[in-house]
């Protein structure tokens, strides 16, 4: 079994109770992620993407088809706390998901979930700060620490869970460039050193450019699947979609508009400048 | 700066009233509180002022952080001193105008005041001495008991650990949208209480919708962690009893002793 996450035709509408009508905020969903990856999920506002990774960890059932996560499956309630555990997830507000008023407590606040014993938590919550480079602030509180520091925190506590697969909404969108810098290091150290398959929904294109893979989800469905360059050659797509493109891939298109012949397949500022400058 | 108010006023240490349980030290302060209002002659509170002096050394907390307790109920001090040294009947000593201090007023004040003044210092000890991870944790093993009744015990603790984690964001957040809506022109400060107390519906509308939304995102963080309530959740650092505990308690007990040997002889 080599998928982390399998989901076929996933369909998930919320109930809405002012108007009685259920509109699906994902149809007809078909996405396989495959274990150790690292796969980024772009789309706009509203394209249905939180309700995407809620789906992948049994916070949200589908209304209809089946997600799987290391092959079992979301609906089977006495596999949950399994799927929580192998699938950990990251949100956007680093304030709201931090339990405790002090770091290392809140680190145990999972494995202390999971009825680990105590040694092992102590364990557990020191190789965690470590893997995100934040155990010199074990003792301090939260509300002290930067944007970024915090978030690296909540990574630290899903990590303390020993997930096989960590899913992060948005983990940047509130951060300043520092911040987002440290959160992104942390999330490719884990993926590249640790092996844990990373699902990344962002909606910086610099940030989805350093996944193996993007899936693009327009009105609940999946638009676009491939590699970064494969996804951001579709510039007028994209567009359409109402998507940018990273800035270098938004040059070398105008630059090739304009008849000047760039590859199409640039996509970071050092494989535009060693094309340019050759 | 509202951020530098951290509640709990933990005040870190490795001394051995730092390491007590902190059932026993939640206790201890229940019997200490109770030991002062058992007192009813000024000679006895050497007995507590020993007592405290000699916790407050060991502790190694400064003098200085347990006086700042005093500090936000300098007001509920002054009040009880006053109206005991002026309400008191009894042989005038001097008069104010319409008031008279009398002697028993005199001695009845004093003798409030350093009992409100010691119950304060007192719980501070336990609160600077105390995590607040180890606070709420003895507050949920000593409530365990009641949980046969449907006291939810676990779920007070995890309240008021949420509790301490958020206050300070809120505060924070408070002091945000004030500064926002001060820019706007709203004005907290003049006016007569009525007008006031309306200048603050701009700041609470956003705050609690915003608190809502917290509460909304936590709860999903902590699922998503596998929160399922107390049931076989275990902890980083389980409570347990040592010898230490054992002869604190019995020294607290001790004190308790004479006090009421000497009110019943
Ligand atoms: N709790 C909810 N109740 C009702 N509708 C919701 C809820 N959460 C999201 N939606 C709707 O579902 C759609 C997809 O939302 P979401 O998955 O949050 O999108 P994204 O994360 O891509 O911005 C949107 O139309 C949104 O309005
Ligand atoms: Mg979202």
């Amino acid at each position: 079994m080599n998928n982390m996450i399998e989901i076929k035709d996933l369909t998930f509408e919320y109930n809405r109770e002012e108007d009685g009508k259920n509109i699906p905020a994902l149809s007809g969903v078909d996405l396989n992620i495959e274990k150790g990856s690292f796969t980024a999920v772009i789309g706009h506002n509203g394209s249905g993407k939180s309700t995407l990774a809620k789906n992948m960890n049994a916070l949200l059932l589908p209304s209809g088809g089946k997600v799987y996560v290391n092959g079992y499956d979301t609906a089977d309630e006495s596999k949950l706390w399994h799927i929580r555990q192998a699938a950990g997830m990251v949100f956007q507000n680093p304030d709201n998901q931090l339990v405790s008023a002090i770091v290392e407590d809140d680190i145990a606040f999972g494995p202390e979930n999971l009825g680990i014993e105590p040694g092992e938590i102590k364990k557990r919550v020191k190789e965690s700060l470590q893997a995100v480079g934040m155990y010199d602030y074990r003792k301090k509180a939260p509300h002290l620490l930067s944007g970024g520091q915090k978030q690296r925190i909540a990574i630290a506590g899903v990590i303390a869970m020993r997930p096989e697969c960590i899913i992060f909404d948005e983990p940047t969108a509130m951060l300043d460039p520092y911040g987002r810098k440290e959160v992104m290091d942390t999330i490719r150290k884990l993926n590249k050193e640790e092996g844990i398959t990373i699902i990344l929904i962002t909606h910086f294109m610099d940030e989805a450019a350093l996944a193996d893979r993007i899936v693009v989800i327009d009105e609940g469905k999946i638009a676009l699947d491939g590699t970064p360059k494969s996804v951001f050659v579709q510039v007028e797509k994209l567009r359409k979609i109402g998507l940018e493109v990273p800035i270098v891939t938004e040059i070398a298109f105008r630059l090739r508009n304009k008849g000047i012949h760039v590859p199409e397949d640039i996509i970071s500022l050092e494989e535009m400048v060693n094309y340019l400058c050759q | 700066m509202l951020r530098d108010i951290t509640l709990g006023q933990y005040y870190p240490g490795e001394s051995l009233i730092h390491k007590l349980d902190p059932r026993i030290k939640i206790l201890a302060t229940f019997i200490f509180i109770i030991e002062l209002f058992l007192i009813t002659e000024f000679i006895q509170y050497l007995w507590i002022l020993l007592f405290l002096g000699m916790v407050i050394i060991i502790s190694g907390v400064p003098l200085k952080f347990m006086l700042k307790g005093l500090q936000p109920l300098m007001i509920i001090i002054i009040l009880t001193f006053g109206i005991n040294i002026f309400m008191t009947k009894g042989e005038v000593l001097w008069t104010l105008g319409p008031l008279n201090i009398t002697r028993e007023g005199l001695h009845q004040a004093l003798f409030m005041g350093s009992r409100l003044i010691l119950l304060i210092i007192g719980s501070s000890v336990l609160t600077l001495t105390t995590k607040p991870i180890k606070l709420t944790d003895g507050i949920e093993k000593l409530l365990n008991p009641f949980k046969k009744i449907g006291l939810p015990a676990h779920e007070l603790a995890m309240m008021m650990t949420i509790a301490l984690r958020f206050i300070p964001t809120l505060l924070e957040e408070t002091d945000k949208i004030m500064k926002a809506q001060m820019a706007r022109g709203a004005d907290f400060e003049s006016g007569n209480l009525l007008k006031r107390a309306k200048s603050l519906i701009p700041l609470l509308v956003p705050l609690f919708i915003s608190a809502f939304r917290r509460a909304d995102e936590l709860a999903m963080a902590m699922e998503a962690r596998c929160y399922r309530g107390g049931e076989n959740r275990t902890r980083m650092h389980e409570l347990e009893f040592h010898y230490k505990d054992i002869i604190a308690f019995l020294v607290v007990l001790c004190l308790l002793g004479i006090i009421v040997w000497q009110r019943l002889r």
